[in-house]
C-alpha cells in the first residue's frame, strides 16, 4: 500500500478514535453506543497501520487493490452502526408510545379526581391537570407531521 | 358486587370533532350498555373538547401515535378498569353503533371467543363503497389470513369489534403500530384466541379523511403483507414474565 495513502488512512482513523472519546469524555455520546464506534475505529486504525494484514484480507476476497479492502471493511462498520441505530429508534419509539399512553391516562385519572366534589378544607388538594391548552397545540401540531 | 358485565366502547379519534359527537350520541341511544372513551390521538381540531362536551371520557395523547397506539391505549384504560369486554368504533360514523348489539349477541352465543369482529362482506347486500385497490388489498389479506386461522376471515381490516377480558389483556401489552387490524388477527392466532365475524353494515365515511389515503395505501399494502411474513414466523409476539426483553420498552403498559 502506497505510504501517502496509509498515513491518510492511519490520519482519518486517528482522528475518529479521538473524536469517539471525546464525545464520550464530554458526556456527548453514551457508551453504549461509542463501544460500535470504537471497534470500528480501532480495526480500521489497525489495517490501516499493518499492511499484511490488509494485503491478506483483499487477497482472500478477491480485491486487487489492498486500500480498497479498508474500504470495504469500513463500510460494513457503517451498515452495522446504522442497523444498530434503527434499532435504537425502535426502542425510543416505542417507549415513547408507552409513555404518552401512561401520561394520557395520568391526566384522565386527576381530571376525574378534580371534578369529584371537594369538602371544604380539600380544596388545596386539587391536582395540577395538562398543560395550558396552547402549549399542547403547539406540540401536537410540530410532532404530527 | 354486581354480576352485571361491563362494557366500554373505545373511540379513537383523529380530527373528527365533526362527527365525533354524533357518534358518541348514537351510541348511547343504540347501545346504552357500553361507557363511552374517546382516545384523542393528538388532535389539532377542538376533538377532545367536543368529546368531553358530549359527556365522554377521554383520553388525550400528548401527540399522534396513529391509530394502533391510539387503540392499545383505550385496551390499557380497559384492563386497568376492568372491563369485561371492550369495543373499538370509529369516529368517522362508518360504524352503526346499534350493530353493537349484534356483536354482543355473538360473544355471548360462543363463550369460546375472544373476539368479534364486523364484516362488511358477509351480507348479500353489500354495497360498501370502497375504491377497488383497497378492496383488492382487503381480499388478499383475507385469502391469506384464512389459509392460516381456522375459519373463513372475510374482512380482515374491519375495526369494528368486540373483545373480552383475553383479548383485552393481549391487545393492552402488545398491539401492532399502524394499521393494526389484520396483525391483530394473527397475533390473537398466535396466542390460541379464538374470532368469528358476524355481518354489519357499515357506511361511507361521514367526515373527515380517512388515515388511508390513496397514496398510501401501496404502502399499506407493503407493510401489512410484511408484518403477515413476520408475524408467522413468530408464535409468540408477546413476551411472557421471565423471557429475555424484547425490542419493546416492556411488554406493554
Amino acid at each position: 500500500m502506497g505510504s501517502r495513502i496509509q498515513l491518510v488512512a492511519i490520519l482519518g482513523s486517528v482522528v475518529l478514535l479521538l473524536a469517539v472519546l471525546e464525545m464520550v469524555r464530554r458526556r456527548r455520546l453514551m457508551e453504549r453506543y461509542a463501544l460500535l464506534w470504537l471497534l470500528s475505529g480501532v480495526v480500521l486504525l489497525a489495517l490501516a497501520s499493518w499492511p499484511g494484514a490488509l494485503a491478506g484480507i483483499s487477497h482472500a476476497i478477491g480485491i486487487f487493490y489492498p486500500p480498497t479492502a479498508l474500504f470495504v471493511v469500513a463500510f460494513g462498520f457503517v451498515l452495522l452502526l446504522l442497523l444498530h441505530f434503527s434499532s435504537a429508534v425502535s426502542r425510543l419509539s416505542d417507549q415513547t408510545k408507552v409513555l404518552a399512553q401512561r401520561l394520557a391516562l395520568l391526566e384522565e385519572r386527576v381530571r376525574r379526581i378534580n371534578e369529584e366534589p371537594v369538602e371544604e378544607d380539600g380544596a388545596h388538594m386539587r391536582l395540577p391537570v395538562s398543560p395550558p391548552d396552547g402549549e399542547r397545540r403547539r406540540f401536537a401540531r410540530v410532532s404530527s407531521d | 358486587m354486581s354480576m352485571e358485565p361491563s362494557y366500554l366502547a373505545v373511540v379513537p379519534a383523529y380530527n373528527e370533532s365533526i362527527t365525533i359527537v354524533g357518534v358518541i350520541n348514537a351510541l348511547r341511544e343504540c347501545a346504552p350498555r357500553f361507557d363511552v372513551l374517546v382516545v384523542d390521538d393528538g388532535s389539532t381540531d377542538d376533538t377532545a373538547a367536543m368529546a368531553a362536551l358530549a359527556h365522554a371520557r377521554v383520553l388525550q395523547l400528548p401527540f399522534n401515535l396513529g391509530i394502533g397506539g391510539a387503540v392499545q391505549a383505550g385496551f390499557v384504560f380497559a384492563r386497568e378498569h376492568r372491563y369485561d369486554y371492550m369495543a373499538q368504533v370509529d369516529a368517522d360514523g362508518q360504524h352503526e353503533p346499534g350493530e353493537l348489539e349484534r356483536l354482543v349477541g355473538a360473544m355471548n352465543r360462543s363463550p369460546a371467543v375472544d373476539m368479534v369482529c364486523g364484516s362488511r362482506f358477509l351480507t348479500q347486500d353489500h354495497h360498501y363503497p370502497a375504491p377497488v385497490s383497497r378492496r383488492t388489498g382487503i381480499h388478499v389479506f383475507a385469502a391469506l389470513l384464512s389459509r392460516v386461522v381456522e375459519g373463513r376471515v372475510s374482512d380482515p381490516t374491519s375495526g369494528f369489534r368486540l373483545y373480552n377480558r383475553r383479548a383485552i389483556e393481549l391487545f393492552a401489552r402488545d398491539y401492532p403500530h399502524d394499521y393494526p387490524e389484520v396483525e391483530a388477527i394473527l397475533m390473537l392466532h398466535n396466542h390460541r384466541l379464538r374470532m368469528r365475524e358476524v355481518p354489519v353494515k357499515m357506511y361511507a365515511r361521514g367526515g373527515g379523511v380517512s388515515s388511508i389515503s390513496t397514496g398510501k395505501s401501496a404502502y399499506y399494502m407493503v407493510k401489512v403483507l410484511l408484518a403477515l411474513l413476520v408475524g408467522l414466523a413468530r408464535r409468540r409476539p408477546v413476551v411472557e414474565p421471565g423471557d429475555r426483553a424484547p425490542v419493546s420498552a416492556e411488554p406493554g403498559v
